[in-house]
């Protein structure tokens, strides 16, 4: 396989871009990537998407952007892993390079879910409709189950999991492009509106706008400083959450990280900080102990005393997460690559990160279903 | 609405019809053309057991558009007593009456009406015993 480089990023900002259409922000994006990245053309091109069709009505997203961004006729196509589509779209541009069949990829995500579809609903075709959503689970409820079973079995407290919350809004108060620039305490993440027993509102990620690109190169287009993509990994399980042997572990997630790690020849003792698939404060918790940064069972008390905060032992989420940075679903998982890329390269203002070499992005669909890990490494 | 699709279901919601793998002996519900244990494609009916206790729970604060007039309504993964486990509706009794470990009987009842003529559409629940 060939290496495969990151030459540039970009973003909307993330929020309830009302005046802006779904191909508006994709190709707003997707232009800010190129400009980053100093090129004018592109070979190819995978755009995350979870349900565009749900939220908005549009389908062939692929064509869609291509022919908005005045790249057409260039291959272009959607790519739907749930809440993972991003991820799994720059998976795929990664091995659209590695194979040698392109050599300057655009990868994106982009998701428009304030318009007016039944939100709740929409989400949760992620879940399985006829054993799980049938009965009335929401993507809350699901998370509220994993969390309620973390707590009996590790004793996991409702404090620690607010400190996700507590953590991530702060990042965010630092991030220009964050939908919530908010700092939020302990006591209102509890006191919050419930959710999904003993979710509340403020351990849920919001319903957001935003798209996010990416401009992959083979050696032929390189510009120093890059980032490498030194290891990619993607893994399922079953998608009942119920059908899981244990209730707590997100076994894709840590499938698909043994995987990356494997392909980047290294371990989680070696990475500087990641960004993960917050999209509830529990699953914070649940991913770091997968992606092997904490023993399992002993994430609440490792976030609780400061680890991973920004000037802690890894820095988790310094975007703000999913919780205070937005999720629009589909344009999460390159987002956080957007994160990763500025802090390996020195450009993330008041939130950056000293003495960085290496960061991973974890993204995930439904209920921990699929999962897919991208370890990144400055080339300078 | 009666579609075809949930023709199909009937017989797991109604009457909790399962498949049993004849090369590992474990049951899928809903049956499965490939056994998740072992790869094997060989299986026998079974119907599943009514009773188990309960693994985790939630209760239901905002809901999507078919359940929306129930909430609140608590959620359970229920384990039953042949090992199979399942998310279903715990229902006659109050949130705070749920616990991990407690026992339940699966039962038969109403989900939700659907569509503009409110046709019902049925399935399990689970109760305390």
């Amino acid at each position: 396989m060939r290496d495969v480089y990151i030459i540039g990023v970009g973003m909307t900002k993330f929020g309830e871009l009302w005046d802006k259409s779904l191909r508006d922000i994709f190709v707003e994006s997707a232009l800010s990537a190129m400009d980053d990245a100093g090129v004018d053309h592109i070979e190819s091109m995978f755009v995350g998407s979870m349900t565009p069709g749900l939220f908005v009505g549009q389908e062939h997203i692929g064509a869609l952007m291509a022919d908005y961004l005045g790249a057409a006729p260039v291959p272009a196509v959607r790519v739907e892993s749930a809440c993972c589509s991003g991820g799994m779209a720059l998976r795929l541009g990664f091995f659209e390079i590695a194979s040698g069949n392109s050599d300057i990829v655009l990868v994106g995500g982009v998701e428009k879910m304030t318009d007016s579809a039944d939100v709740t609903a929409a989400l949760a075709t992620a879940a399985d409709q006829e054993y799980e959503v049938y009965h009335g689970i929401t993507f809350p409820g699901l998370y509220a189950l994993i969390a309620r079973a973390h707590m009996a079995r590790y004793g996991t407290t409702r404090e620690q999991l607010a400190s996700v919350s507590v953590k991530n809004h702060h990042n965010g108060s630092l991030n220009p492009r964050a939908q919530f620039q908010n700092e939020v305490t302990k006591e209102q993440v509890i006191n919050a509106t419930l959710i999904a027993d003993p979710l509340t509102i403020l351990d849920s990620s919001p319903v957001s706008d935003g798209a996010a690109c990416a401009i992959l190169v083979s050696e032929k287009y390189l510009k120093k400083p890059a980032v490498k993509i030194i290891g990619s990994g993607a893994a399922t399980d079953r998608i009942a959450l119920h059908q899981r042997d244990d209730i707590t572990e997100l076994r894709a997630v840590k499938v698909s990280a043994e995987r990356a790690y494997r392909m980047a020849g290294i371990g989680p003792e070696n990475i500087d900080f990641a960004e993960v698939h917050d999209c509830f404060s529990i699953a914070e918790l649940c991913i770091i102990e997968e992606l092997g940064f904490v023993e399992k069972g002993k994430s609440g008390p490792f976030i609780e005393s400061g680890n991973t905060m920004l000037e802690g032992k890894i820095p988790v989420n310094t975007s703000g997460g999913l919780k205070a940075k937005g999720h629009p679903v589909g344009a999460t998982g390159i987002a956080q690559v957007v994160e990763v890329v500025e802090q390996l390269k020195g450009t993330a203002g008041k939130r950056q990160l000293k003495n960085i070499h290496i960061g991973l992005t974890h993204n995930m669909g439904g209920s921990g279903a699929s999962s897919v890990v991208h370890i990144l490494k400055l080339v300078e | 609405m009666p579609t075809p699709g949930y023709t199909r279901e009937i017989p797991q919601r109604y009457r909790l019809e399962a498949n049993k793998c004849k090369n590992c002996g474990k049951i899928s519900f809903p049956p499965r053309l490939v056994c998740p244990y072992c790869g094997a494609r060989n299986f026998e009916p079974t119907k599943l057991s009514d009773t188990g206790k309960i693994v985790t729970f939630t209760t239901i604060r905002v809901a999507p558009g078919r359940y929306a007039a129930y909430v609140p309504y608590s959620i359970a993964i229920i384990e039953l007593n042949d090992g199979v486990k399942i998310t279903t509706q715990v229902v006659d009794c109050k949130p705070e009456d749920l616990e991990i470990g407690k026992a339940v009987r699966i039962i038969f009842r109403k989900m939700y009406p659907e569509g503009k003529t409110g046709i019902i559409c049925y399935g399990y629940k689970a109760v305390l015993i």
